[in-house]
């Protein structure tokens, strides 16, 4: 037996506890001054790739890099992100499509923050879950591949609403799927106003100086507001 | 589908809450789910159903109130509710904007409870799905 059902107003974020994590993150990222940068794309759109140039170069100019990356299942983008060097570590997540606050947190358990300048987190290849929850990075890039098509953006128009910086990958395949950069890019600029862009090639290494060039300019803002 | 494990925070969210009211009995949950949540609400109320078996909020229902996306037009200098999150750009003058005001929100906002007859109490996962 109970009584009359009646409506009860509350109000509470079903993300808080992610959130919080995620504040604290970032305020710890901030107080050892690291600049954390977060990876996204669908599977197959060349994060690994990119990721394991972007590593080589960084510590070739002495910068202390490391990087946390994200799988269902195996550890092969770790070993292939081993090959420049750097610290690396696995997060497998099992059946879970992303990563959130708490496994990126449990993640760097051992690793000493002020030991580093940056941060490289590459989340599980998916272009939806992700969306939702905040990692605490400084920055957020979203991949996606000549090979995926131009319209991208606009079948995923979260993803891209949640990142800060766009990244045309592969280019050198775009003549060979007719891809249209144009069209593309109007994509990203509809679901994003204003959204960096930058066509690279981590194949031919086209590019990769403008997105060295821009994490540097964020690295610094990022430093200067702190 | 990452809607499972929000519908398990949904549930830990409205147990807690019904619980500061003395353990109530949870009729339904009222959500707020906005466009740019990245949460997809077919697979939410089917996740919520499942993730609710075996808790105190069996049989509850979920009710979701659709949020748009709000913007603020530079050039209207208003606010203005998006027609598409295919297209961020003011419906009155065509203005694309990248200053999203609302539409990301994923919260609970209300609760349909009733008080249990404290004679009849029964264990947490035995009241389970009792109508009122």
């Amino acid at each position: 037996m109970s009584t009359q059902p009646r409506l009860v107003e509350v109000r509470q974020n079903v993300l808080k506890q992610n959130d919080l994590l995620a504040r604290s993150l970032r305020s710890r990222f901030e107080a050892a001054g690291v600049f954390v940068l977060s990876l996204v794309s669908s599977p197959g759109a060349g994060k690994t790739t990119l990721l394991e140039k972007t590593l080589t170069r960084l510590r070739s100019e002495g910068n202390r890099v490391a990087a946390l990356v994200g799988d269902l299942a195996t550890e092969n983008d770790a070993a292939r992100l081993a090959r420049s060097e750097a610290p690396v570590k696995q997060i497998i997540t099992g059946t879970v499509c992303h990563l959130d606050a708490d496994m990126v947190e449990r993640s760097l358990a051992e690793w000493n923050l002020s030991d580093l300048d940056c941060l490289f987190i590459e989340n599980v290849g998916n272009l939806v879950c992700p969306s939702s929850y905040d990692l605490g990075e400084n920055l957020r890039v979203v991949l996606m591949s000549v090979t995926e098509g131009e319209d991208k953006p606009l079948k995923y128009p979260t993803i891209f609403n949640s990142a800060d910086v766009a990244l045309i990958t592969k280019m050198d395949l775009a003549e060979a799927v007719e891809f249209d950069l144009a069209e593309a890019r109007r994509n990203i600029q509809a679901v994003r106003p204003g959204m960096e862009m930058i066509e690279l090639s981590a194949k031919t290494g086209v590019g990769l100086d403008e997105f060295l060039k821009l994490l540097q300019l964020h690295r610094d803002n990022t430093a200067a507001i702190a | 589908m990452h809607e499972l494990s929000i519908a398990l925070s949904i549930i830990e969210g409205a147990s807690e809450e019904a619980l500061q009211r003395g353990g109530a009995q949870v009729h339904a949950v009222h959500l707020r789910l906005g466009a740019l949540s990245g949460v997809v609400k077919d697979a939410l109320l089917f996740s919520y159903e499942i993730a609710c078996a075996g808790t105190p909020l069996e049989g509850s229902q979920l009710v979701i109130e659709d949020v748009p996306v709000v913007v603020y037009c530079p050039k209207c200098a208003a606010e203005k509710t998006l027609e598409t999150i295919q297209r961020f750009c003011c419906p009155s003058c065509g203005e694309l904007t990248p200053d999203v005001i609302s539409g990301k929100q994923l919260e609970l906002i209300g609760l349909e409870i009733s008080e249990r007859d404290l004679s009849s109490e029964v264990g947490a996962g035995q009241f389970a799905g009792v109508a009122s």
